[in-house]
């Protein structure tokens, strides 16, 4: 009996801790727009954080990408070069400057996230 | 533990054709994603690595997705041997767990299919789109249903492997669910809960398989030390519970760097540091755990668990040590982690399977068998300390670079001795896997039909 009561209380803290997390424990102010939505359906599609990481989560072959638009030395700049051209170890998937722009976008967005 | 069965029986035999199914299929995915990793990992040494299918954007997630599939055929194939002897009935249903075996074979094939010609999903760890998880699902309920009409008669009085089972099954199912939220809106739209969701979901989901390979372990560890009470004494229901506890809240120490809510980091923290009650236990009864002796008919088996012990604990104290916000705000998103994760999933998960593997054939394998299983498992245990260091190494290199702002290409300049060794290394590792997993698909299939 007491190992179900154990149990049980577990489970209704986990539900109310989940409840919690996917509502105000990860409210932000910054919203997505289109372009950046587009942009992050883009990024699934190719699978980027096969290589590259936001917030720590992704693969380790390419930078963290998190502040690629405000990091000193790298910048929007930098990022769309990557982007059409591919470097030594990412591969050039010949894409056009729309969805550069859109990758973009969905970056600036998720930069613009990195101070709660 | 009944021992009613019949073992001779050929209903029984059925079921343990098909319980060894599992088990075939877990070790072909395992050959298939060290085989992967390793040309994954090649990348790191030759940058011109050519571009094409076995590109690491192809060969990463097949590496991934195909040791995700090695625990989970594994651990089902074992459990479905364990149940029927444990209740002291035969499976509650053969054809159910054909049909659970056909659909997530078909469920690997189709999302492997996938892989190599570009349809991902882009979740990091779960990269097969997400129409699959419904077939996941799926076979998920036959595999609880099955399990759940075997072993009623024992659930009221069942020991703590039992209730891992039941845990790990249901831990599954809730956390696969969870990491599909990001299709909706409300998810999808804000990056700080869609990233810490999927921690949530990925964190916890391990935690149910551990629960799953730990419960398989237990049972065994009963059988070869003849130590009956191992189950039910009340140690092994507390650190249940606190096994329990981690599960679902010790995902939290990835998300440091997530601007979530600042109580998620003082939770995760919190939850983190209970691991040192498990780190204790081990120092304390490290000796003790070292000098039991086992049957001699299960030696082989008790070597494997032995060795996950010691990953057991090098695990346990990086975990603990990167859990610590100082040092993970520079360790997380490095190699680091990266040791972490292979470090269980190798040193801990695959040996603690294959141990319960050995298990079950030991008694039917010929001595020759025996002494090369276990020259795979010196090259495994060996080379995957070199995997590990070097790995750590990398992640050290990485967080020194990052902290003194050098440009990505200077760090991976910084990191290439260790990424070297790392690859090195896993040549050997995948040799000592690639040894032991066909010496158990030539033991299981010449010894039962499957």
């Amino acid at each position: 009996m007491k190992k179900v009561a154990t149990i049980s209380i577990l489970l209704v803290l986990y539900a109310a801790y989940s409840s919690w997390i996917y509502t105000s424990g990860t409210a932000i102010a910054a919203t997505m727009t289109t372009e950046a939505m587009r942009g992050k359906q883009l990024w699934q599609r190719l699978n980027c954080q096969t290589c590259h990481q936001l917030y720590g989560l992704g693969g380790y072959m390419g930078p963290d990408l998190t502040t690629v638009i405000t990091d000193k030395g790298r910048g929007a700049a930098y990022a769309r070069g990557m982007m059409l051209s591919g470097g030594r170890q990412m591969p050039n998937y010949h894409l056009s400057v729309q969805d550069a722009d859109m990758l973009l976008a969905y970056l600036s967005y998720v930069n613009g996230t990195q101070s709660r | 533990m009944s021992t009613a069965l019949n073992h001779d029986n050929p209903n029984t035999m059925k079921q343990k054709a098909i319980a060894n199914r599992f088990i075939v299929l877990g070790f072909a995915c395992l050959l298939l994603s060290i085989s992967f990793g390793l040309i994954a990992s090649f990348k790191y040494l030759i940058p011109n690595f050519p571009d094409d299918i076995l590109s690491f954007q192809h060969t990463r997630p097949l590496h991934v997705f195909l040791a995700v599939s090695w625990i989970f055929a594994a651990v089902t194939g074992i459990i479905y041997r364990y149940i029927p002897d444990i209740s002291g009935r035969p499976l509650y249903s053969v054809p159910l767990a054909k049909t659970h075996f056909s659909l997530q074979l078909a469920t690997i094939v189709i999302a492997v299919s996938g892989f190599f010609t570009g349809h991902f999903s882009g979740r990091e760890y779960l990269e097969f789109p997400p129409w699959i998880t419904v077939i996941i699902i799926l076979y998920w309920i036959m595999f609880v249903t099955n399990f759940v009409l075997t072993v009623k008669p024992v659930l009221k009085t069942a020991p703590v492997y039992v209730w891992m089972w039941c845990t790990g099954l249901l831990f599954f199912l809730i956390t696969i669910v969870e990491a599909n939220l990001w299709l909706l809106p409300h998810f999808n739209n804000n990056i700080v809960r869609d990233i810490t969701v999927q921690w949530k979901a990925n964190g916890s989901m391990v935690g149910a398989w551990n629960m799953l390979i730990y419960g398989s372990t237990m049972f065994a560890m009963q059988q070869i030390t003849g130590d009956s009470k191992m189950g039910y004494n009340k140690i092994s229901f507390a650190f249940y519970f606190l096994g329990l506890t981690n599960l679902m809240f010790n995902w939290g120490h990835h998300t440091y760097v997530v601007p979530a809510h600042p109580a998620v980091k003082q939770v995760a923290y919190i939850i983190s540091m209970t691991e040192l009650a498990f780190l204790a236990n081990i120092m304390l009864n490290w000796r003790a755990n070292f000098s039991k002796k086992p049957i001699e008919a299960y030696r082989l088996s008790f070597l494997f668990f032995r060795a996950a012990d010691i990953w057991v604990l090098l695990n346990l104290i990086l975990a603990i040590a990167i859990s610590i916000p100082y040092i993970n705000q520079y360790t997380h998103g490095t190699q680091i982690t990266v040791a972490h994760a292979m470090g269980a999933t190798i040193g801990i998960n695959s040996l603690l399977l294959m141990g319960s593997v050995t298990f079950l054939f030991e008694k039917q394998m010929k001595s020759k068998w025996n002494k090369t299983i276990l020259r795979g498992l010196r090259a495994i245990h060996v080379s995957l300390l070199f995997f590990w260091i070097s790995l750590i190494g990398a992640g050290v290199m990485r967080a020194v670079a990052l902290y003194q702002h050098y440009y990505f290409a200077q760090v991976s300049k910084r990191m290439l001795p260790f990424l070297q060794l790392f690859s090195m290394s896993g040549i050997f590792l995948a040799i000592g896997i690639g040894v032991v997993s066909y010496m158990f698909i030539k033991v299981i299939s010449s010894h039962i039909s499957i």
